[in-house]
């Protein structure tokens, strides 16, 4: 059910919307299907709990601080639902569900309940007679539209930094995966965040989404999802009430492997950076550059890698790869495959759908990928690994930045020089040296160029 | 409990403010940890240059007995936080509560060796502390007479670094425009808590010659009420000196304070015949150069002081050695922010006293002290800055 001043609502219009899980294409169960209509209700709920002189207004600082951290004793009391929940909802591991994507959730609270009362203003020694101080003030309602790629996550990385600094919100969880975020909902009351302060309202993008983005009574929109939506967004916000606005969109972030690098340790981050979740991952290493003396090896050890996989039901210890999140997906991301066999990059292994329910797809990995393929352009968000040869530091620089997108990158080698050279020259949010996907609470995370607005963590 | 027992203070006070503070202080720093960012730093040349905030090392902490747990606290959290190791000595009047907690830290969880606490005597186990060539800094709270000895001791030892939370003779100013009855009431807060026992006191009350003769009036009025008595009795609103030595002491600043011609207008004697207890005091017509004006007293001992304009209680506040803190009660915004720019104090309150809380810096000019402890400010003494 819809989530407004810490009580539970059907949708206005009485519609609902089903649920499915990924693993086999059943439906787990119904949804209120959130419109405008309880759009405006969530709004009016978060605007009258952020009033001058309300609870949420008038309490301290470090107690703000305090029921974050409470909220995340009460997500590590219900670790293994959550984690399920991702798990059945969102086709994700089990295992890494619990370890990565709870463990970041409940340190992503923790840090921000941190911060709560560390957010300082300045005293500003300006010429005259004045005295002349900053504060650091709320914006006030924001919106918050998120993904289904890390849904619980995604969800903390919204409300944390939000709540930190005493701003109310609407949130509207991602059709596919509303589960976690409508659970939260409980623990949220139930770790005595005043009424108003979080509300959750699911429902479909062009529906739900648009109403936050266009909506004159909120103050600031953040989104995370594809580029193309991320468009419309800021088109909303400017059309409607220049409402602020911060983007996490998509990515195609290159890694690039030098000959000197620990060859073991590259294949395998670069493995992991692109098939991490089903390469359903913002930052997924979707272009691999490799140094040509090292080329042949690096592609055979890749391919071996990537053909060590058990598929199946993600809720089994024994599988390592779940299912895409959904048909729309599995049918993108196919038809990319064959566009990459269609213009010529060299099909190594994989390359089509697996089992008979649920949406499976090979890990698949292509060589050979030259810089204009579409598979080397656009956002596949699949498990689809894209391995490209270059000879020399100039030429893959450029070619690592001829893109629009400007998430993430990585370099691969021993020499301090080319590292520091790399951190400065790629035009990306996040430059990972001999790792990749190292991302944690105290670390600005977020894209140069079409890869989104702002930073968060 | 402990804290009662072992320093006097009113049970109440040590569980709600006490106890609350120190609770505050260590979820405030634990929430630092893993902020407290150093820099990169667009330097001339060809050259990536950034800033650590790397731990100082082992740091020496010699705390007092006025608020045991909660200076522990104030020492523990910034240091803890930033990564260092402590050796901590405790007062020898009131080691109790911070043994204590001793136990705590290790059913916590840190690691052996990261807290170590040593109950013991100033001249014997602290001095060893502040001389010791292996201590990379040294925190201190307590005298200003004893800090003068720390910063001795660090300079011939190893220039171990050094912070200081010394005395004060805060000055309290309060205009004729004050609300009365808040003014009156505050100013009574700031002598009297703690049984007078905090290095903030407000010990120099200058009132406007307005409205003298009615503050003093009530702040006697409000002295006299105070109950004085056993300090697990809920009733009790002051409790006993903390020993023997303060108890003399100051009794011998009351005598003084007859003899050099202060007007005694209630009190002045011991409240009980056991015990360290003093009955609540107030002196009027107080001169700036009287024994009672200048030094710290640390007892239930209140100074009054007549004004008559603003700059010339600015100055007298400023002529002190002390610097620690200081208050203006005033509904005038430009009296305010006047009086606060020229004061030389550490921290200036306005219309109100002894306001803290684990965000604030607090600290001390002059020979009160060196260094901030609280808030973000409280880190910076326990990094040492690489590049």
């Amino acid at each position: 059910q819809i989530f407004i001043n810490n009580e539970w609502y059907d949708s206005v219009s009485g519609k609902k919307f089903a649920v499915f899980n990924p693993a086999n294409e059943e439906k787990i169960c119904d949804v209120e299907e959130g419109d405008k209509a309880d759009v405006d209700k969530a709004v009016k709920a978060a605007r009258k709990a952020f009033e001058l002189g309300s609870p949420w207004r008038t309490m301290d600082a470090s107690e703000r601080g305090r029921l974050l951290n409470k909220l995340a004793d009460l997500v590590e009391r219900d670790r293994l639902i959550l984690a399920t929940m991702e798990t059945i909802d969102g086709g994700k591991l089990f295992s890494t569900a619990y370890l990565m994507d709870l463990g970041a959730c409940i340190k992503t609270l923790r840090y921000y309940a941190g911060w709560a009362d560390k957010n300082h203003g300045r005293t500003v020694p300006m010429d005259g007679n004045f005295f002349t101080f900053t504060r650091h003030e709320p914006v006030g309602v924001c919106g918050q539209i998120i993904p289904w790629n890390f849904p619980l996550v995604m969800f903390i990385w919204k409300i944390a930094p939000a709540l930190c600094c005493g701003n109310t919100v609407v949130v509207k969880p991602a059709e596919q995966t509303p589960l976690s975020a409508l659970y939260m909902g409980s623990l949220i009351k139930e770790a005595g965040f005043p009424p108003g302060v979080v509300n959750i309202v699911p429902g479909f993008g062009p529906t739900a989404g648009a109403a936050i983005s266009h909506h004159m009574d909120v103050d600031k929109v953040s989104f995370t999802g594809s580029t193309e939506v991320g468009k419309l967004i800021k088109e909303a916000a400017g059309k409607s009430n220049l409402k602020r606005v911060t983007l996490e969109l998509g990515g195609k972030s290159p890694n690039i492997v030098f000959a000197d690098a620990d060859l073991d340790s590259a294949v395998e981050i670069a493995h992991i950076g692109l098939f991490h979740h089903q390469g359903q991952c913002c930052i997924a290493g979707s272009r691999i550059f490799v140094e040509e003396p090292i080329y042949d090896e690096f592609v055979r050890r890749s391919i071996e890698r990537a053909k060590k996989y058990t598929l199946g039901n993600p809720l089994l210890p024994t599988v390592q790869q779940g299912p895409q999140i959904d048909k729309e997906q599995f049918k993108k991301i196919l038809e990319l495959i064959d566009s990459g066999k269609k213009e010529g990059a060299k099909l190594e292994c994989g390359g089509g759908p697996w089992g008979d329910k649920g949406y499976f797809i090979q890990p698949t990995v292509f060589s050979n990928v030259a810089d204009d393929m579409r598979i080397a352009k656009e956002e596949i968000f699949g498990p689809v690994q894209q391995i490209m040869k270059f000879k020399t530091i100039d030429e893959v620089i450029e070619r690592a930045n001829n893109t629009t997108y400007g998430l993430a990158a990585a370099v691969f080698t021993k020499d301090i020089d080319k590292a520091l050279t790399f951190a400065a020259a790629l035009q990306a949010g996040t430059v990972w040296v001999n790792c990749y996907s190292a991302i944690s609470a105290q670390c600005p995370f977020g894209g140069f160029k079409m890869s989104g607005n702002g930073r968060e963590m | 409990a402990l804290e009662t027992l072992d320093n006097g203070k009113p049970y109440s006070i040590s569980y709600l403010v006490d106890l609350d503070m120190v609770v505050k202080c260590l979820r405030y720093y634990a929430g630092w940890s893993d902020k407290f960012h150093g820099k990169t730093i667009p330097l001339d040349g060809d050259f990536f240059c950034y800033t650590r905030h790397e731990p100082v090392g082992v740091c020496g902490q010699i705390i007092p007995w006025n608020f045991p747990l909660l200076m522990q606290a104030w020492k523990l959290g910034p240091a803890l936080a930033t990564g260092n190791v402590v050796v901590m000595k405790v007062a020898e009047q009131t080691p109790l509560s911070a043994l204590y907690v001793a136990n705590l830290i290790k059913e916590a969880g840190f690691p052996p060796g990261v807290v170590n606490i040593i109950p013991g005597y100033g001249p014997t186990a602290g001095a060893a502390i502040s001389s010791h060539m292996e201590v990379d800094k040294v925190a201190f709270t307590g005298s200003t007479e004893v800090g003068h000895l720390i910063q001795k001791a660090a300079a011939e030892s190893n220039l171990k670094r050094v912070t200081l939370e010394l005395g004060g003779k805060s000055p309290n100013i309060i205009m004729s425009d004050a609300d009365m009855d808040w003014a009156v009431d505050q100013a009574h807060f700031a002598l009297f808590f703690n049984q007078g026992q905090c290095c903030c006191a407000g010990s120099r009350t200058y009132v406007q010659e307005d409205v003298y003769h009615e503050f003093v009036e009530r702040s006697v009025e409000k002295a006299k009420s105070r109950v004085v008595g056993n300090p697990f009795d809920f009733k009790t609103e002051q409790g006993p000196q903390v020993d023997e030595e303060q108890f003399k002491k100051i009794l011998g600043y009351i005598s003084t304070g007859k003899r050099e011609g202060a007007k005694l207008l209630c009190g002045g004697n011991p409240a009980a015949d056991r015990g360290y207890f003093i009955q609540p005091t107030v002196f009027g017509d107080v001169q700036d150069s009287m024994t009672i004006a200048r030094e710290e007293i640390f007892g239930p001992v209140m100074q009054i002081l007549k004004f008559k304009t603003i700059e010339e209680v600015i100055e007298r506040a400023n002529d002190s050695k002390y610097g620690l803190a200081a208050a203006v009660f005033t509904k005038d915004l430009d009296k305010a922010n006047y009086v606060s720019q020229g004061l030389r104090a550490g921290t200036v309150w306005i219309n109100c006293y002894d306001v803290f809380g684990a965000q604030a810096p607090f600290g001390g000019y002059k020979a009160s002290g060196n260094g901030r402890e609280l808030g973000e400010y409280g880190l910076e003494a326990y990094v040492e800055v690489k590049n």
